[in-house]
């Protein structure tokens, strides 16, 4: 046992230095699970994301619209291959992770089985679904875990174009007709608490359900912040934002309080996040059951790529003289 | 055995001048596509000039259990740096 003790002190000596881990050191197993299930469900996230948005892509109100609908949804299928690649260094295979996506057994963001019913939901996701991202996602770009700081660095980048966009979109509704502004009042009343519920259940031991990994995950430096924490810093960077669009954030708890210097707001409806997160949400049968069949009716492509590679490598070898 | 593709590791030039850089990793059935797949995950806003891609399994690398045995012959030469010598103020350009 003194060499795996060892192991762990070097470990436990580049975490508290806050130093970051690679894929070949040596890692508690613990470590390396909570990680695997945190870049996965991550991973997935974004994978399952292109649908909602996909939804709108022939649909968009104009060209330029579309084009940059396009981008995102190219953007959200790029990060979970960054993700992916970056959960594979730790020795899980690719066909791995998608089985355990497929199965169930693995989760994806609860925020993505909501339905997007009107075109203003695609500037709601950008501004309020992507803004809840970013102030997720910036911690973790300080994470003890290498390859997965380096893939939210590119990440965050690229996700700052995809809320922009969203408060642009949702801008233009609201200085438009009145049908349009409540248009995007709708979809603003709609997303507002699902995406409040992304930062995950509250930190505070009086609930029944509290956030299972924030303690260890924190200990180990592969979060910054608790969910509460999180959730006030968006609440506090989004509420002058709704001012500037002249929407009314759906809380009539929602207002600044100059003693603690943040915003009071009332939280999301937990149970609801949970019956989501469980598969009882608008949407969860359709976006599994899409993502499955997009899977098995791409099996010829990837066969076919297969077997081509396979006939020039063979084609090849028969050319190098003896 | 599965039929996964093989991994492939990317580098990047961000621009002339610059040394490859290692971005990631992505899956491909052969080298030509792999950087194809390569310009459309790492590189969508201009992040480069040209795309090196490697089999993973071409990579030989030290061990991170040796990193002591294996890096310490450097450590002890503080002479192989222009800090350790001293000389006076008027000497210039050195």
């Amino acid at each position: 046992m003194a060499a795996s003790d060892e192991r762990d002190d070097a470990f436990h000596a580049i975490i508290d230095a806050d130093g970051r881990i690679e894929p070949r050191d040596d890692m508690p197993d613990a470590y390396r699970r909570s990680l695997v299930r945190q870049m996965a469900q991550h991973a997935h996230s974004e994978i399952i994301g292109m649908q909602p948005e996909g939804n709108w892509i022939s649909r968009a109100p104009s060209l330029r619209r579309k084009a940059i609908l396009l981008a995102k949804v190219q953007d959200e299928a790029g990060h979970g291959l960054y993700l992916y690649a970056a959960a594979e260094t730790l020795g899980v295979s690719r066909d791995e992770l998608l089985e355990r996506l497929h199965s169930g057994k693995q989760k994806y963001s609860s925020i993505f089985n909501y339905p997007t019913l009107t075109w203003a939901d695609i500037g709601a996701i950008g501004w309020l679904v992507d803004g809840a991202a970013i102030t997720n996602q910036v911690p973790l770009t300080r994470c003890s875990y290498g390859p997965y700081a380096r893939a939210m660095v590119r990440i965050c980048k690229e996700e700052s174009f995809h809320q922009r966009q969203g408060f642009e979109a949702l801008l233009a509704l609201t200085r438009g007709t009145a049908a349009q502004r409540a248009m995007a009042q709708d979809a603003l009343d709609r997303w507002w608490y699902p995406s409040l519920a992304m930062f995950g259940p509250p930190d505070t031991p009086s609930q029944e359900r509290t956030a299972t990994h924030t303690e260890q995950s924190m200990r180990w430096g592969i979060k910054r912040f608790t969910n509460d924490e999180l959730r006030q810093k968006f609440v506090d960077m989004t509420a002058p934002q709704a001012d500037v669009l002249g929407l009314r954030i759906p809380d009539d708890e929602l207002r600044w309080n100059d003693e603690r210097g943040h915003y009071d707001f009332s939280d999301p409806d937990f149970d609801e996040l949970f019956r989501v997160i469980s598969g009882d949400g608008p949407c969860n049968e359709q976006r599994m059951a899409h993502r499955v069949s997009a899977h098995a009716d791409g099996a010829w492509v990837r066969e076919a790529a297969s077997a081509y590679a396979a006939k020039h490598a063979t084609a090849q070898q028969e050319q190098v003289p003896a | 055995m599965s039929d996964e593709w093989p991994l492939w590791e990317v580098f990047v030039r961000a621009r002339r001048g610059l040394s490859h850089v290692h971005v990631g990793s992505l899956h491909a059935p052969d080298a030509v596509m792999a950087v194809r797949n390569a310009r459309d995950v790492y590189t969508r806003r201009g992040e480069g000039v040209s795309i090196w891609v490697v089999p993973s399994a071409a990579v030989t690398a030290s061990s991170p259990d040796e990193k002591d045995a294996f890096f310490d012959p450097a450590a002890d030469k503080v002479y192989r740096h222009p800090t350790f010598y001293e000389v006076p103020a008027e000497a210039k350009h050195l």
